[in-house]
């Protein structure tokens, strides 16, 4: 019994990512695009991607994962978004220059374009935080909340960003994988402030009144 | 989810229309009378090679593109005036000099180009187009196809004097 529920946990996770993106692998449009622009498209689909499993691994809801080990794998996937995202950018900037600067300097025409470069910058800045917090002697509290808020910002950023733009990705599964990411972050952080609640020590919280 | 979008789309356009008519004609009643000059669009210029050839048609066509050329204040049509015309299309990239080409405005100031179906780039599948010639100025557009599937698409332009 709980070897199916840990096999079905994987296989829903593996189906959540796999068929968007096997789907955008057997779009039409792919015929007309060369390998730069193909490369950046999957990048980004990758990425959102891995936007589904960060809140996943820090709440311990994979299998195997629980969150005391989920949040070392956390750290590395963000390490990749961050890889994932360069390449989305560096592809699609080889692919049309003025339109990715357009896009950089929030000055484009498409209306998802503002979106996606918003929740680039919100996980690059979690990147650096998350690098240098030791460094910089961040507060545990403050870490907590620099991050909780700019998870908010990568989360809706991406979904909007994803939803709008017309690409490779197929309507339905892209849809799906979207809701799929708003309802992990939405639960995790959920789950994350009734922790806290919960785990704050009466000390702190009357120190702090 | 593309009816949805298509439906946005249309309902902005739509919306953005009245709005304008109706707030022009409100903070600008002394303008109301003449015909506004078309503003370039932004990402208009992008990919632009200036001074490409007069074509009859681009590649190998199947695709429509359409529109009128008026001048600003009285709305006559300009003839032979040189229109630009380029896009990511079945048979090439934006920046390509294949995917690139230009006519001219008839005696009604309409002008029409074949060239091959436009594909998505960047998220929306859309044209460009460019009055570049000096006599008036500059316009640059970037209309966005209704739907991916659309084999045609139309911009209009109302030139002033450089």
């Amino acid at each position: 019994m709980r070897l199916a529920r840990v096999t079905l946990i994987w296989a829903a996770l593996a189906a959540a990512v796999g068929v968007p993106l096997a789907l955008a692998a057997a779009s039409p449009l792919l015929a007309w695009r060369d390998p730069v622009y193909i490369l950046a498209c999957f990048a980004g689909i990758i990425a959102l991607g891995l936007v589904l499993v960060q809140p996943l691994l820090i709440g311990g809801y994979l299998p195997g994962l629980p969150a005391y080990r989920g949040r070392r794998v956390h750290q590395w996937i963000g390490g990749a978004l961050v890889v994932t995202l360069v390449v989305h950018v560096a592809g699609l900037w080889i692919t049309s220059p003025p339109d990715m600067i357009d896009a950089l300097l929030f000055s484009s025409p498409t209306p998802f374009s503002p979106f996606g470069v918003t929740a680039m910058w919100a996980i690059f800045a979690v990147a650096l935080l998350a690098a240098l917090r030791r460094r910089w002697g961040l507060r545990p509290r403050t870490w907590r909340i620099a991050h909780m808020s700019l998870a908010v910002v990568i989360v809706g950023g991406s979904v909007i960003h994803s939803m709008l733009v017309e690409g490779t990705m197929e309507t339905v599964s892209k849809a799906t994988l979207c809701t799929l990411v708003l309802g992990a972050a939405i639960v995790v952080m959920a789950d994350l402030l009734t922790w806290r609640k919960r785990a704050t020590p009466r000390r702190e919280s009357t120190a702090r009144r | 989810m593309t009816s949805v979008l298509l439906n946005r789309r249309r309902l902005l356009a739509a919306g953005g229309s009245v709005l304008a008519t109706g707030l022009s004609g409100l903070l600008l009643p002394a303008r109301a009378q003449g015909l506004a000059p078309t503003d370039s669009m932004p990402g208009g210029t992008n990919n632009y090679r200036k001074g490409a050839a007069i074509v009859d048609r681009i590649g190998k066509g199947g695709f429509w593109m359409s529109g009128t050329v008026r001048r600003a204040g009285d709305g006559a049509p300009l003839a032979g005036q040189r229109i630009q015309i380029w896009a990511h299309t079945t048979e090439g990239r934006e920046h390509e000099p294949q995917s690139h080409g230009a006519t001219l405005t008839d005696k009604n100031g309409a002008f029409r180009l074949e060239m091959p179906q436009i594909i998505p780039i960047f998220g929306q599948p859309h044209g460009h187009l460019a009055y570049d010639s000096g006599e008036f100025k500059a316009v640059f557009l970037r209309p966005v196809m209704r739907s991916v599937k659309d084999t045609s698409l139309e911009a209009h332009f109302v030139l002033q004097p450089a």
